[in-house]
């Protein structure tokens, strides 16, 4: 058998796997791993500016086109820059592969220069990770830790690869496929538990479906079984921020996204309903608000791949443990089997419109500002009328939830953004990701003044490869969601929210090679939105709004569904400590 | 505002782990991380061939985050199988704990009554000391340390606890 080094046994199986693009930066301890890759005819390596950018470039490029993200970073402050995008992907379960270097194994506990003890640190914020010490187990491992990454609930795995360990050589052939044995996650449903669903939801007068990024993650198949179900019982369609375009916004059914910030009538008819299926969610605090009164006289079956997320917080009826995909497939092939009917929903609807009624979405637009709200309906309008394939991503803050209530999505792997963690800094990196997987796509990332900061030198990214990236800035000269929350908690004592010595974001994208815009007022934001949308090559757009807009509906902290705030005038501006001690 | 506290039940895990760089502070890490108690973790290899190793907890917490300790557990990749001892039906468990006891005169004398009563053995002595080793349930362990405590206690050390379930089955 021939004899092949790390470096080259390591590029070898990428290949194998079928990896096209790698995001990575250089350094010392990955030196071997570099010339590996130095001119690859087949493995596109994207040179990021910190590898915070790389994490999330890899999850954007995962979101989008359901492949796994490989990112190569070098040991030491390598590995550590890496951890936030690797705790992200691991909270929205998105694949990942993070390769890192490490010191050649002899100087391991050594303090030796740029070691940091990787395993370690990335061991509770990834699914799994390896160091790994010898060549010749270094296949293998990198094949598990693929598979490990892409099945069951997905996750970001890491290998962890000492310098010495890619120059040494090991006999290489192709591996087998060799799982642990005691990796075996359930995709199949109990067939018990998948009766048991179907006769509940078929026998339910108020269902509601709640749905999560499950559904995005078990694949576009998942999505589609989603409408059939939907279609064949008439129950109405809600969505945690994860789970956006998994089911057609456009939809009679759909209620828009539920939880904080979702709307009067999604919360409201969780509250109300006899019957919750929840798929692929999984009962975050921003979805439950209160636990105790939380959809407190329903019945609830939780699918999902993930048994440690069944009974977590909220405690179900039926657990049926399953890929989403396969679980739904079964029930509906169940409920045509058995021949059930939709039941008579009606009373059920007449109630759910006299919530939608209440228009919760609705925002006063009349002043010489530009409502935020208003800047991403026009952007969706905008984008609609291109007709083209458009990606949106999001940093964090209010233009995220601003972006979630007011774009509508139609389909799964269009909405990209940071939910169980929150990261900003997120957004941008992940759009050029998503471009990456994407070429035809127009990729769009929704930020704000201060989260496009965090990663802002991905700017040169961009421009390198050619990627035409948008990044539409809702400027408010704040940390908008800090100073909502001060607001509501500190009786608006503006403590660090503000944000100060702001760049100029068009000279800034300038000095990139970027187009830069600035939308100064109402006047010219559709004019502003269409520009951006037909310059070719990357555009930011500084897009001036109203500062002190709040983002509503909103269900404070620890608050019930019942409890939704709906406009500003209901700010007290005071809490209790319970109510402060709440994130 | 103070931190409330919930009602805890004391629970015996025993696991089946791959015998790999890390597994314990995996697990250990995982108690810490979600804020999970551990009273006593024991590990050692069960193969012949070291491949895997059986590691007992000992943990107490509410029913819900039991069954959360155990859902987590088992869905670590080298976790083979998670069974809770106290729920899964008649179980035996052990400690072994080596006492370390100085006096002279009634004392002397004393010790070595309660030793007796406890089946404790001695396995080591000089004119003013006995090491007695002892094993038993964790309380059989409390109490005889406690009684030692007042004859004149120098130090312990525990294994913490051991257990399988009762009958011919394996876990
Ligand atoms: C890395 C990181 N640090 C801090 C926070 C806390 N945080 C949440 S939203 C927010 C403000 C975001 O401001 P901006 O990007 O301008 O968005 P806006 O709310 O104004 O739309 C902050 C600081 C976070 N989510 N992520
Ligand atoms: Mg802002």
């Amino acid at each position: 058998m021939a004899e092949k080094s790390g470096a080259d046994i390591l590029v070898e199986c990428l290949v194998d796997l079928g990896v096209e693009v790698v995001f990575g930066y250089p350094g010392g301890a990955v030196l071997p791993i570099y010339d590996a890759l130095y001119n690859h005819p087949t493995i596109r390596h994207v040179l990021v500016r910190h590898e915070q950018g790389a994490t999330h470039m890899a999850e954007g490029y995962a979101r989008s086109t359901g492949k796994p993200g490989v990112v190569l970073v070098t040991s030491g402050p390598g590995a550590t820059n890496a951890v936030t995008g690797i705790t992200d992907a691991l909270l929205d379960s998105i694949p990942m592969i993070v390769i890192t270097g490490q010191v050649p194994t002899q100087l391991i506990g050594t303090d030796a220069f740029q070691e940091a003890d990787t395993v370690g640190i990335t061991r509770h914020c990834s699914k799994h990770n390896y160091l790994v010490k010898d060549p010749a187990k270094l296949a293998g491992v990198v094949h598990e830790a693929f598979h490990i990454a892409t099945t069951g609930r997905p996750g970001p795995v890491v290998v962890d690869i000492p310098k010495n360990v890619q120059i040494a050589t090991a006999p290489y052939a192709r591996p087998e496929l060799k799982v642990h044995a005691s990796y075996r996650p359930q995709t199949k449903a109990d067939a018990a538990a998948i009766d048991a669903a179907v006769e509940m939801l078929a026998a339910a007068e108020r269902p509601v479906l709640y749905t999560g990024g499950g559904v995005i993650n078990s694949g576009p198949q998942a999505s589609a079984l989603l409408r059939e179900l939907a279609a064949l019982t008439g129950a109405p369609v809600t969505s945690t921020l994860m789970g956006l375009g998994a089911f057609p916004a456009s939809s009679d059914q759909w209620l828009g996204m539920l939880g904080m910030h979702g709307t009067y009538e999604a919360n409201w008819a969780m509250n109300q309903a006899d019957l919750i299926l929840c798929i692929g969610a999984r009962f975050d605090d921003r979805v439950t608000g209160r636990l105790d009164a939380f959809a407190p006289n329903s019945r609830k079956i939780h699918i999902d791949i993930d048994r440690s997320s069944i009974n977590k917080t909220v405690d179900v009826d039926l657990a049926v443990v399953a890929d989403v995909g396969s679980a739904l497939d079964d029930m509906i092939a169940l409920w045509k089997q058995r021949g059930h009917q939709q039941q008579d929903l009606s009373d059920w609807w007449s109630r759910i419109a006299q919530w939608r009624a209440k228009r919760s979405l609705s925002y006063p637009d009349t002043g010489p500002e530009i409502m935020p709200q208003r800047a991403i309906a026009d952007l969706y309008q905008a984008c609609r009328s291109t007709g083209k394939d458009v990606i949106i991503t999001t940093e964090v803050g209010q233009h995220q939830m601003w972006a979630a209530q007011h774009f509508g999505f139609e389909a799964p792997n269009k909405w990209l953004t940071s939910g169980g963690l929150g990261t900003m800094g997120y957004g941008f990196p992940a759009a050029i990701g998503a471009q990456m997987g994407n070429p035809e796509s127009i990729t769009i990332c929704i930020a704000g003044d201060a989260s496009i900061q965090m990663n802002i030198q991905e700017l040169g990214t961009a421009t390198q490869y050619r990627l035409p990236v948008k990044i539409f800035i809702l400027n408010n000269e704040y940390m908008g969601m800090v100073r909502q929350w001060q607001e509501l908690t500190y009786e608006s004592r503006y403590s660090n929210s503000y944000s100060d010595s702001l760049p100029d974001f068009v000279k800034l994208g300038e000095a990139y090679g970027w187009t830069g815009i600035r939308i100064e007022g109402p006047d010219d934001l559709e004019s502003g939105i269409r520009q951006m949308l037909e310059t070719p090559g990357p555009v930011i757009v500084d897009c001036r709004v109203a500062k002190l807009s709040n983002c509503f509906p909103m269900i404070p902290s620890g608050a019930a569904h019942t409890d939704m705030l709906l406009d500003p005038n209901q700010i007290a501006g005071i809490m209790s400590d319970e109510a402060k001690a709440l994130v | 505002m103070h931190i409330q506290e919930e009602l805890s039940q004391r629970h015996v895990l025993s696991l089946t782990v791959s015998n790999e760089a890390g597994i314990l502070a995996r697990i250990a890490g995982l108690f810490t991380a979600r804020g999970y108690n551990i009273d006593s973790l024991t590990v050692a290899d069960i193969t012949d061939d070291h491949a895997i190793s059986r590691i007992t907890i000992v943990t107490s917490g509410p029913p819900k985050v039991i069954d959360q300790i155990i859902a987590q557990l088992d869905r670590l990749v080298p976790v083979h199988k998670v069974t809770d001892l106290t729920d899964a039906g008649p179980f035996v468990e052990r400690e072994l704990a080596l006492v370390k006891v100085a006096g002279t005169g009634e004392d002397r004398i004393e010790a070595l009554r309660l030793a007796d009563v406890f089946r404790a053995k001695v396995v080591d002595t000089t004119i003013e000391s006995f090491i007695f080793e002892l094993t038993g349930t964790t309380e059989k362990v409390d109490n005889f340390v406690a009684l030692m405590r007042q004859i004149g206690l120098v130090e312990v050390g525990r294994t913490g606890v051991v257990g399988l379930m009762r009958g011919k089955e394996a876990v």
